[in-house]
C-alpha cells in the first residue's frame, strides 16, 4: 500500500515548479498587484541568468514606474533622467563595449520626452537592448495621457477621451525605429498570458544574443497593462488590453 | 614627453584631454567651441590612446552619455557654449546628485537667448550658483590663458575623482579662440579595466561580481529623511572642497591701494589696465580667482582691510561683483565695471572706471 506523503515530503521529493532567479532581489516589488512590469523584469533577469551574463551586464532604469528597477534587478544599474536612458546606455556601451547594456523604459519615457535619444541611439545602431514597456499611459504620475494612449481613451489629461484632432494618434515607435538600418531586431510582445510570457522571453533572449554578436540595436516592446492608471481590476485590464491595445499595437516581429 | 606648440585655447583643451588619458568625449557643435570636437575627430584619439569621441544628437544626450560613462568610473567629458550648457543643466544636476566625476567645459558666448557668438562671462551665476535644480555645486576653474586651458583638464579630473563631483572649466570665446604658446603635458596612460575596477569598483557600475553587492548610480531617494541625509553628505563634501581647493593669483597686491578682481580674459585685460594705472601713479593690484567656486572670499576679505576700494571687471552685467561684496561684507566700497553682449572692455576703459567709481567717487 502506498504511503501517504506529507506536503513537506512532496516538496522535498519533487522538482520545484518555479524558482525565482537569483538575479531578482528579495525586495518586495513596488508595482501594483496585477501590473505587467514585474513579469517583464523577471523574464529579463531570467534571460541574463540563463546566458550567464548577469555579472557582465549594466542596466539602465528610466523615470516611470520602473524607476526603482535597480531595487529588484540584482545587477549593477544606473538610473537615468526621464527619457535619457538610451544616451546613458550609449555612454556606458561606448566605453565598456565588452559589457552587456540594456535600457528598460516606459512609453512616456521612450516615445515622448526621450524620442530624440531613442531614435538616435537606434540610428547609430548602438549595440544595446531596449526593453520598452508600453502601457499606453503615464503610470507613475497617476494616469496622464501618453503618446501611445489610444484614440478616445480616457486619462487624467484626456478626461473626455484622446482627441486625435488635437493630440495626434498613438505613436508606433517600434515600427518607426525598425526603419533605421542600425536596428537589427524590433518586435512587439505581451506578458498577460503564460504563452505570451514564454514568447516575450524568447524575444528578449534573441535581443541579448544579438548584442553578443554585435549586431546593433534590438528593441523589444512589451504591450502591458496599467490596471491602476486604466482604473480597472487586473483581470479586466488584461481583457481590455486584448480587445483595445492589441488591434492598434499588434504582436509579432517587425524586423529581424 | 612635453611639447611646445602654438594653439587655440579650444585645441589645447582637446589635445590635453587626449594626454590626460580621458576615456570618452561626448559633444554637440556650437560656436565658439566647435574646434574641440573638430580637433578630436581629426586627431582620431582612439588610435593614439583608445579614447572614444562621439558627436551626440544634442547637448542633452551628450551630458547623459557622460553620466553613463562616468557612472562606470570612466574619465568622461563634454564641452559646449552657453546655450548648450543651459540644455546640459538637467544632466549636470543628476551627475552632481549621483556623485559622479566628470569634466564640463563652457566656452561662454554672449546671451541671453541665442545671443551672440562673441565672448562673454555672463554664465557666472549659472556656473557657481547651481544653474540646474537642487542644492548642488560645481567646482569651477577659470583659465586665463591657452596654457591654463591645457593644464586645467588634468587638474579637473584629479579634483573630480578626488571628490567624486563634476568640475567645470568656465572659459570664454576669447580664450577659446586665441592662439598662444602652450607647453603640452606628457601622455598619461588610460586606466585598464582591471585598474579601473580596483580603484572605483566600490561604487562604479562595472558588472556585479558574486563577491560584492550590486552598485547603483542614482539620485532618487523617496524617503525625505534619507534624501536629507544624502544632501548633508553633499554639503559636507562641498565644505571640504571650500576649505581645500580655493585657488587664486595676486598681482601687485602688496602695496595696492585699489584692487581689481577679475577672472579669465577679463583678468588679462585688467592686468594691462593695472600697468596703465601704475604708470599714472595709481597703486592698483589684481586678484584673479582661479576657482570661481570655491571663491577666494577669505583672501578678498583680507585685502579689504588694506585697500580703499575694489572694482570687479566682468564681461557680464555684474555677477561676480555680488560674491565680492559678500566677501567684503560692507567694509569698503565694491564697484563693478563691464561690457557685455559680446563686447570686450579695453584696459583704458577699465582704468577710467576705476578712477571714476573709486578714486573720484
Ligand atoms: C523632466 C521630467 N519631467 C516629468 C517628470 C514626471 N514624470 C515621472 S514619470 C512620468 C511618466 C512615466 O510614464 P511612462 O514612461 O509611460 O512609465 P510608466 O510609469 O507608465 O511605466 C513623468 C511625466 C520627471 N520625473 N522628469
Ligand atoms: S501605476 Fe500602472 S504601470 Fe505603475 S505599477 Fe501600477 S499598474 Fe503598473
Ligand atoms: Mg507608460
Amino acid at each position: 500500500m502506498a504511503e501517504i506523503l506529507t506536503p513537506e515530503e512532496i516538496i522535498k521529493q519533487g522538482e520545484p515548479v518555479f524558482v525565482k532567479t537569483k538575479l531578482m532581489t528579495d525586495n518586495t516589488l513596488s508595482y501594483c498587484p496585477g501590473c505587467g512590469h514585474g513579469v517583464a523584469h523577471r523574464i529579463t533577469m531570467e534571460v541574463l541568468e540563463e546566458m550567464g551574463i548577469g555579472d557582465q551586464t549594466i542596466g539602465v532604469a528610466p523615470v516611470g514606474c520602473s524607476v526603482l528597477a535597480y531595487e529588484f534587478m540584482n545587477i549593477d544599474m544606473q538610473q537615468a533622467a526621464h527619457g535619457r536612458a538610451p544616451a546613458v546606455a550609449t555612454g556606458i556601451k561606448r566605453l565598456f563595449p565588452e559589457k552587456y547594456v540594456f535600457t528598460y523604459q516606459g512609453d512616456g519615457d521612450l516615445a515622448a520626452i526621450g524620442t530624440a535619444e531613442t531614435i538616435h541611439a537606434c540610428n547609430r545602431g548602438e549595440n544595446i537592448v531596449i526593453i520598452f514597456v508600453n502601457n499606453g499611459i503615464y503610470g507613475m504620475t497617476g494616469g496622464q495621457m501618453a503618446p501611445t494612449t489610444l484614440e478616445g481613451m480616457v486619462s487624467s489629461t484626456s478626461p473626455h477621451g484622446r482627441d486625435v484632432e488635437m493630440m495626434g494618434s498613438p505613436i508606433k515607435m517600434t515600427e518607426m525605429v525598425a526603419t533605421l538600418p542600425g536596428v537589427c531586431f524590433a518586435t512587439r510582445q505581451a506578458v498577460h498570458k503564460p504563452g505570451l510570457v514564454r514568447k516575450a522571453k524568447k524575444a528578449i533572449r534573441k535581443a541579448f544574443e544579438n548584442q553578443k554578436d554585435k549586431k546593433g540595436t534590438s528593441i523589444v516592446e512589451i504591450v502591458s497593462n496599467c490596471n491602476s492608471g486604466w482604473k480597472m481590476t487586473p483581470v479586466d485590464s488584461n481583457i481590455w488590453l486584448e480587445e483595445n491595445m492589441l488591434p492598434v499595437f499588434p504582436l509579432g516581429d517587425i524586423k529581424g | 614627453m612635453e611639447e611646445v606648440r602654438l594653439m587655440k585655447g579650444n585645441e589645447a583643451i582637446a589635445e590635453a584631454a587626449i594626454r590626460a588619458g580621458v576615456d570618452g568625449y561626448f559633444g554637440y557643435p556650437i560656436t565658439p567651441q566647435s574646434e574641440i570636437i573638430e580637433y578630436l575627430m581629426l586627431e582620431q584619439p582612439h588610435l593614439r590612446t583608445g579614447m572614444q569621441v562621439l558627436q551626440a544628437e544634442s547637448e542633452v544626450a551628450a551630458i547623459n552619455m557622460v553620466y553613463g560613462a562616468a557612472g562606470c568610473g570612466k574619465k568622461a567629458m563634454t564641452s559646449s557654449s552657453s546655450p548648450g550648457i543651459s540644455l546640459k543643466l538637467e544632466g549636470i544636476s543628476y551627475i552632481a546628485a549621483s556623485e559622479l566625476p566628470c569634466l564640463i567645459v563652457n566656452v561662454q558666448r554672449g546671451g541671453p537667448g541665442l545671443g551672440t557668438i562673441q565672448p562673454s562671462q555672463a554664465d557666472y551665476f549659472q556656473a557657481v550658483k547651481g544653474g540646474g535644480h537642487g542644492d548642488y555645486r560645481l567646482l569651477v576653474l577659470a583659465p586665463a590663458s591657452v596654457q591654463e586651458m591645457a593644464d586645467f583638464v588634468d587638474l579637473s579630473f584629479e579634483l573630480a575623482f578626488k571628490y567624486r563631483t563634476p568640475v567645470m572649466i568656465l572659459s570664454d570665446g576669447v580664450i577659446g579662440q586665441m592662439m598662444e604658446k602652450v607647453v603640452l603635458p606628457p601622455q598619461k596612460e588610460r586606466l585598464s579595466n582591471e585598474e579601473l575596477i580596483k580603484k572605483y569598483g566600490s561604487w562604479a557600475t562595472t558588472g556585479k561580481p558574486a563577491s560584492r553587492e550590486r552598485n547603483i548610480i542614482t539620485s532618487l531617494e523617496l524617503k525625505s529623511e534619507r534624501q536629507e541625509a544624502h544632501n548633508h553628505k553633499l554639503q559636507a563634501k562641498y565644505k571640504e572642497i571650500s576649505e581645500n581647493e580655493v585657488r587664486f593669483e595676486k598681482l601687485n597686491c602688496d602695496d595696492a591701494e585699489y584692487l581689481i578682481v577679475a577672472y579669465g580674459s577679463s583678468a588679462r585685460i585688467s592686468q594691462k589696465a593695472m600697468q596703465i594705472g601704475r604708470e599714472k601713479g595709481i597703486k592698483v593690484g589684481v586678484l584673479r580667482p582661479i576657482t570661481l567656486w570655491p571663491f577666494p572670499s577669505d583672501e578678498i576679505n583680507k585685502l579689504a582691510d588694506q585697500v580703499k576700494g575694489i572694482l570687479t571687471v566682468e564681461m557680464s552685467a555684474g555677477q561676480m561683483v555680488e560674491d565680492v561684496r559678500l566677501a567684503v561684507n560692507g567694509k569698503i566700497k565694491v564697484e563693478y565695471f563691464g561690457r557685455y553682449g559680446g563686447m570686450i572692455p579695453s584696459p583704458n576703459e577699465v582704468i577710467e572706471a576705476l578712477e571714476q567709481k573709486l578714486i573720484g567717487g
